[in-house]
């Protein structure tokens, strides 16, 4: 077992912020609260003797199992050390699958969270600029690695099809719309929706109204 | 105000049925396929930045990239890249396939050096089930890992150069890889689809010919290295086009987590088959090029330095090469002999039972790293005790390596622009998946 | 130069064979020179996506050398292309940008599906991808492998070209534009979903997970 899973436990001793931990195929695999995570994390990144400077994945996963919660999973390195650990933590799948953000402390996980995100439709509080990236911004069908999510999508082949060609391809092609994607978020509400509909970029015509 | 009224033909079709124009250019608004500019609407010249949209579709962007390009006169403000045009879904494929079925999803996934997938995920699955594969296995595995390194930073030196303007070094490179897709077609029987792995072995040991045929390879290539070498590395336009450009510094390197040959350029001494060594790479004798400056320049000369050491590495492995079985004896992961299973009743069960059911590994979990051409890859692996997992991950080392791209092109010019695009060496495939 | 003036044998069944006399001389004549002419300048217009532009890019390299049909000149460009060359996977975010490249190459144009993925979706019929281009835009010639040879894309290059050597100006279909219809799509819903079936093994190893 890692010696990394102890220091952790002795430095967050109040209230279970460290959960089990063990050792799958050598890998040693800690679990975390999720109101804890990026303490945690900072700690095993700036503390020296833990000295995990590497972060080299984030993913998450569901099981087959319904019961069981969703996993996200951080696994980190040591450049200096060659240690190994995986932090992983749980979230409740009939609550909202959030949790606070560690791009303040990799950049890397700038990309690796909007996946998951996309993926999963884990959110990610203080991303600064969480919108899906493998799927176009306007998907609905839904998150697709989710295990009630069907290989071939919800929708038939043809609507498929037809959403797809329907699709703006100049979609961020403008200072608005790059404006407007950076700060979704903090748009309101009803103007969110009308973006998700696939109603950005029209100019309204003047001669109707 | 003046106004003016400006008919266009669109290229495009450009009309739905109801004759309303679908399409417009931006910044025209909705009238019927009529655009009304008026003195306000005009573009402004002066100081505004610009937009440049280059790609999904571009003869540069190595792949069905796209970015968007924020231009204050010819120098990049932002760049923003636009991924997931490749995205086929194969992490959530995988989740319905058996291991060994995923082979073949691993061929397309980084199609530039199908061979160090194939040995990836073949790794991570016997990671997980704990098997010791021959030693004969071992050392094959390394020829295909350091094979598909060479012809992967072949691809990339060659589209590199023509990016930059120079055709000739990519005939060079092809047809060099042109050799390396007979040897890999004569083993394998695929050019480039190779699914060289199953798990506890390989689909098939080499043929005749191969291992004088890989010498052969291993005395002449490094010729035409250096006959590249002559023509790029000391030549002013591509110094002039790649040295301070994109630079990362060690600790940015680090933050953004690259990996592979844009790590080292930056001084980071990161290498996974010295640092987390699998396949006993610490008993070959090679080196790990390391750069300082964090250009694109160094990083070229890391990925020419690394076709040298794989050579190196390749020749050492074939003075190794045991004889002896290539596949685990265990036969519930490796397939009976054919013949044995027309003849043996138990031969045949088992041969029953991997095909129809697949290899069950045990509960648990396993993430292997290896040393791709492009950077760490990782093939993380959750199994819940059957034969097809329950998450099926790739750590995909271009898609991390791309996430700095942003970063480092920031106040370059957009030709630069192009040069840093290029010295990540991505691959859509392993971007989108 | 020897010219092959022996008429096209996969002429349509409904083209006669005119005599030299006949007032169609001038057309049979101007037809054999144009497609001549057409058949031996393609400019392909390389929409390379995924493994087959590996292949195509081989195709074009020094072993296999496209120069040798009079294509060695790739056109970037759609607006100077006279082949689109599909070669790889087409998820559906792609679909509206293969639709747009279509819509902008000039009259003729001839489409080529390089490989399985292109010409079927191949073996990933997930949610993600097309099953196959001709959903998208029409296709004239499929070239089948996953990926195929360098050998099989001239194969396919070659049939493009006794196709061109059989068409006639005299037909104007062959020159017609087809836009999308009202739905956005090509063809019928129940045909796209027809022909977007999966086939083979994949019904069995899909609906077994």
């Amino acid at each position: 077992m890692n010696p990394s899973v102890q220091a952790l436990r002795h430095h967050f001793e109040e209230g279970g912020a460290i959960g089990r931990a063990l050792e799958s195929c050598g890998d040693t695999i800690v679990y975390v609260q999720a109101s804890m995570l990026p303490r945690a994390l900072e700690f095993l990144k700036v503390t020296p003797e833990q000295d995990y400077d590497y972060l080299v994945d984030v993913t998450a996963v569901e099981y087959r199992d319904a019961e069981r919660p969703l996993e996200l999973v951080y696994e980190l390195f040591s450049l200096r050390r060659r240690a190994q650990l995986r932090v992983k933590v749980e979230l409740d799948k009939s609550e909202d699958l959030v949790i606070d953000s560690i791009v303040p402390l990799w950049n890397a996980a700038n990309w690796l969270e909007r996946e998951v995100y996309d993926m999963f439709g884990v959110r990610f509080e203080g991303h600064p600029d969480l919108r899906r990236i493998l799927m176009w911004e306007t998907y609905s069908e839904g998150h697709p690695l989710r295990k009630d999510f069907p290989l071939r999508g919800r929708f038939s082949r043809s609507e498929q099809v037809r959403r797809a060609l329907n699709m703006n391809p100049e979609a961020h092609y403008s200072m608005e719309e790059l404006s407007i994607a950076q700060a979704y978020h903090e748009l309101p509400a009803d103007m969110r929706d009308r973006l998700a509909r696939d109603e950005r970029g029209k100019v309204p015509d003047p001669e109707s109204s | 105000m003046a106004t003016r009224r400006i008919e266009f033909n669109l290229a495009t079709t450009g009309l739905d049925p109801q004759g309303r124009a679908a399409r417009l250019p931006l910044g025209v608004a909705d009238r019927g396929g009529v655009g009304i500019l008026t003195g306000e609407d005009e573009p402004q010249l002066g100081g505004d930045h610009m937009l440049v949209n280059i790609g999904p579709q571009h003869p540069a962007t190595h792949g069905v990239l796209r970015l968007v390009v924020e231009l204050d006169g010819e120098v990049v403000v932002r760049v923003i890249p636009h991924i997931g045009y490749l995205h086929t879904g194969f992490e959530k494929l995988g989740e319905y396939r058996q291991y060994n079925q995923i082979v073949t999803l691993t061929d397309r996934m980084d199609y530039l050096a199908p061979m160090s997938n194939n040995v990836c995920l073949a790794l991570a699955v016997e990671k997980l089930m704990g098997l010791d594969i021959t030693e004969r296995c071992k050392v094959l595995r390394v020829i295909a890992c350091e094979l598909s390194r060479i012809i992967s930073h072949l691809v990339w030196m060659g589209t590199t150069a023509i990016d930059l303007g120079a055709f000739t070094p990519f005939l060079w490179c092809f047809q060099e890889r042109e050799r390396v897709y007979d040897l890999q077609e004569m083993w394998t029987g695929a050019r480039l689809t190779t699914s060289l792995t199953r798990v506890g072995g390989l689909m098939a040991d080499i043929p005749d010919g191969f291992e004088s045929g890989l010498r052969e390879f291993c005395k002449t290539f490094p010729n035409t290295l250096d006959e590249v070498d002559v023509m790029l590395t000391r030549n002013a336009i591509w110094c002039a086009r790649l040295q301070g450009i994109g630079i990362m510094s060690a600790e940015e390197a680090i933050n953004y987590s690259l990996s592979g040959p844009m790590l080292r350029a930056s001084g980071v001494p990161y290498d996974v088959r010295k640092d987390r060594p699998y396949l006993d790479y610490e008993s070959y004798d090679f080196e790990i090029p390391v750069g300082e400056h964090g250009d694109a320049y160094d990083r070229f000369l890391c990925r020419f330095e690394e076709m040298r050491q794989s050579v190196r590495i390749l020749e050492q492995a074939l003075d190794r090469l045991p004889d002896g079985p290539i596949n685990v004896s265990d036969p519930r992961v490796s397939l009976p002999p054919k013949t044995a299973a027309m003849s043996d009743m138990e031969a045949m069960i088992f041969h029953f039972k991997q095909v129809m059911e697949g290899i069950e590994t045990p509960v648990g979990e396993a993430y292997l790293p290896i040393e791709g051409p492009k950077g760490e890859l990782g093939y993380y692996f959750v199994s819940d005790g059957t034969a097809k997992p329950v998450r099926f991950r790739v750590r995909p080392p271009a898609f991390i390596n791309l996430a700095s791209l942003a970063k480092m092109a920031e106040g370059h010019l957009l030709s630069d622009l192009i040069a840093i695009n290029a010295s990540i060496d991505i691959v859509m495939g392993e971007v989108d998946r | 130069m020897g010219l092959d003036v022996t008429q096209p044998t996969d002429a349509p069944p409904d083209t006669t064979v005119v005599s030299p006399v006949s007032p169609n001389w001038v057309t049979t004549k101007l037809d054999f020179i144009v497609n001549w002419a057409r058949s031996n300048s393609l400019w392909p217009m390389p929409f390379g996506t995924a493994c087959c532009a590996i292949e195509f890019m081989a195709t074009a390299a020094s072993r296999f050398d496209m120069a040798r049909f009079g294509m060695e000149r790739m056109s970037f460009s759609p607006r100077q292309a006279d082949v689109l060359i599909c070669a790889g996977r087409l998820p559906f975010k792609l679909a509206p940008v293969i639709r747009r490249i279509y819509d902008q190459m000039p009259q003729p144009k001839w489409v080529i599906s390089m490989g399985a993925c292109a010409s079927t979706g191949g073996i990933f019929d997930t949610y993600a991808m097309v099953q196959g281009i001709d959903t998208v835009v029409p296709v004239d010639v499929y070239v089948p492998g996953c990926p195929p040879r360098p050998e099989g894309l001239l194969y396919g290059i070659l049939m493009l070209q006794k196709k061109i050597r059989g068409e006639t100006l005299a037909d104007r279909t062959l020159r017609e534009e087809h836009p999308l219809d009202e739905r956005g799509l090509r063809m019928s819903p129940r045909l796209l979903d027809e022909i977007s079936e999966p086939f083979g093994n994949s019904i069995h190893q899909t609906r077994s997970g």
